[in-house]
């Protein structure tokens, strides 16, 4: 099937940054999060209307949330910020992608082969490994900055670099060459989840496209949802992880 | 044995053994959450938001072999 590519298609280049339609629904993402934000923050009362209620509520619901992880609500509300933006923006990128119109309205483009193919002019953002990846990177970076911030480089570097004896020099690396694998092992369940529902989607479509879809449009919902969730609490466990003084063996 | 025969029957292989093992560990991971709920009501949201989490985990490694059949249908 020639519409179902890995790599998210480029649809023109800004002096050679080429611009895929991947990029162009995450900068809508983008523009819907700031525009809700600022609309919110100018319209700021004492007594809240209804979109500030319901926006405190689900503030407080992800504060206990990780109050419950980290223990107490000073350092929530210190890392709220990374772990919200990351939760808001991992849900809006997978659920806009499930909009009409998203992968299926594009420009016709005729390979070398003589095979007219569909460029979709807009596809959800999480299907391109490039986002996932750069989350990833981001998150696990932030661990080790806020491990450092808290703990001192010295206390963050002895976690690696441990010359106290063989076997514990042996197991820092093995926890660097772990921080390794979790920006693999984040990116790839972000990508891997969100791509396969979106060839599951293109394939059923195209076998029956009345009613079957619904079911598994459901399902890519609470997927999405999901996802977004399991990175950013993976992301609180680990600075949890990494922020607290590291008890003697 | 052309590519192409083989490169099928590795998409069905890979698909069938990967999700074995995630399938079982996500079974022992619910059934285990399952019992301590119910040995313990009280502490049921630090149950499930662990669950949750161990399933994510679980689930990714299925997904890392669903990645690699993509790749060989649909970019080899």
């Amino acid at each position: 099937m020639s519409e179902i590519s890995i790599r998210a298609e480029e649809l023109f280049s800004i002096a050679h940054w080429p611009i895929t339609n991947a990029l162009l629904l995450s900068c809508v993402a983008l523009g819907i999060l700031i525009i809700f934000a600022v609309v919110l923050r100018t319209r700021m009362k004492m007594i809240p209307g209804k979109l500030q209620s319901i926006t405190e509520i689900v503030l407080e619901e992800i504060l206990s949330l990780m109050d419950s992880v980290l223990g107490t609500r000073r350092l929530s509300e210190t890392y709220l910020p990374l772990i919200a933006t990351i939760f808001l923006f991992i849900m809006t990128s997978n659920w806009l992608g499930l909009l009409p119109g998203v992968g299926t309205i594009g420009l016709k483009h005729v390979s070398e082969g003589g095979v007219s193919s569909l460029i979709p002019l807009l596809r959800s953002p999480s299907s391109d490994l490039n986002f996932a990846l750069a989350l990833a990177v981001i998150s696990v970076l932030s661990v080790n900055i806020f491990g450092t911030l808290v703990l001192g480089i010295k206390s963050h570097i002895s976690k690696y670099l441990n010359f106290s004896s063989p076997i514990n020099f042996f197991i820092g690396i093995l926890e660097f060459i772990a921080e390794c694998v979790k920006i693999v092992s984040f990116s790839f369940r972000l990508f891997g989840n969100v791509f396969a529902g979106e060839v599951l989607l293109t394939i059923i479509a195209v076998l029956s496209p009345y009613l079957l879809p619904l079911p598994f449009l459901f399902l890519e919902l609470f997927v999405g949802f999901i996802q977004a969730f399991i990175f950013s609490m993976l992301t609180l466990v680990f600075i949890s992880m990494a922020v607290q003084e590291h008890e003697a063996h | 044995m052309e590519a192409e025969l083989v490169k099928i029957i590795a998409i069905g292989f890979i698909m069938g053994v990967g999700t074995l093992g995630p399938a079982i560990a996500i079974g022992l991971i619910g059934s285990k959450s399952a019992e301590a709920v119910g040995r313990n009501p009280e502490a049921a949201p630090k149950i499930q938001t662990a669950m949750i989490l161990a399933i994510a985990f679980a689930e990714a490694i299925a997904i890392y072999g669903l990645v690699i059949t993509l790749i060989l249908k649909f970019v080899a």
